[in-house]
């Protein structure tokens, strides 16, 4: 699955430590996220959705789907 | 600071279950040389001991059940693939070792701590393998 994690991290001037700070998990996760070798579960995605104010779909995007 | 808060309370979970796991291993060393060494046979000590040693394993794995879901959705994964790993391997590798017992292949009977030390290190190669893959 697709992510825009880093470039709307970015754009909000976050790091990786700083992200994983906010939403309560390692910078290891966040970084896995962001190169898409791992795909976060649906409350975590939740919660980056209300973190960004941007739904779910803005900022993943699931290559089945296309 | 939120970050503070959560891996506080992993680092504090994770010391935890250290103790709940020192505990256990000492409470079976005491069970095991306990009744040769220490109270020469006794057996209401040693119905003792391995019921201290039970309990002090129940409060170990309820202790790694409340570690694991302290941890984030990426590290209960690596968690749940080395477990995987050494769950398959423990059965398969166990019941091989159980076959060359019972045919005779081997001289020596099979030993449960090599089954026990087999699926530790497996678990430990497969986290391992799991920090390096998502690193």
């Amino acid at each position: 699955m697709k992510n825009r994690l880093k470039v709307l991290r970015a754009e909000r001037d976050l790091t990786q430590a700083n992200l994983a700070n906010e939403l309560n998990v390692s910078r290891q996760t966040i970084n896995a996220i962001e190169k898409g070798k791992f795909d976060p579960s649906l409350p975590l995605a939740f919660k980056m959705s209300k973190l960004f104010q941007l739904p779910i779909e803005k900022i993943f995007e699931n290559d089945e789907m296309k | 600071m939120k970050e503070v808060t959560w891996n506080t309370q992993i680092k504090k979970n994770t010391k935890k279950l250290a103790i709940w796991t020192m505990l256990w291993t000492s409470s079976m060393a005491l069970a095991t040389f306990g009744p040769k060494f220490i109270w020469d046979e006794n057996v209401m000590l040693s119905v003792l001991a391995v019921i201290i040693n039970a309990v002090m394993g129940v409060g170990m794995i309820l202790m790694n059940i409340k570690h694991i879901n302290s941890l984030d959705d990426l590290q209960k994964k690596i968690q749940l693939d080395a477990m995987g790993i050494a769950l398959g391997v423990g059965v398969v590798g166990g019941l091989s070792y159980t076959i060359l017992d019972t045919t005779n292949l081997i001289t020596q009977d099979a030993e449960i701590s090599f089954l026990v030390i087999f699926i530790s290190v497996t678990y430990l190669i497969g986290l391992l393998i799991g920090q390096k893959r998502y690193k």
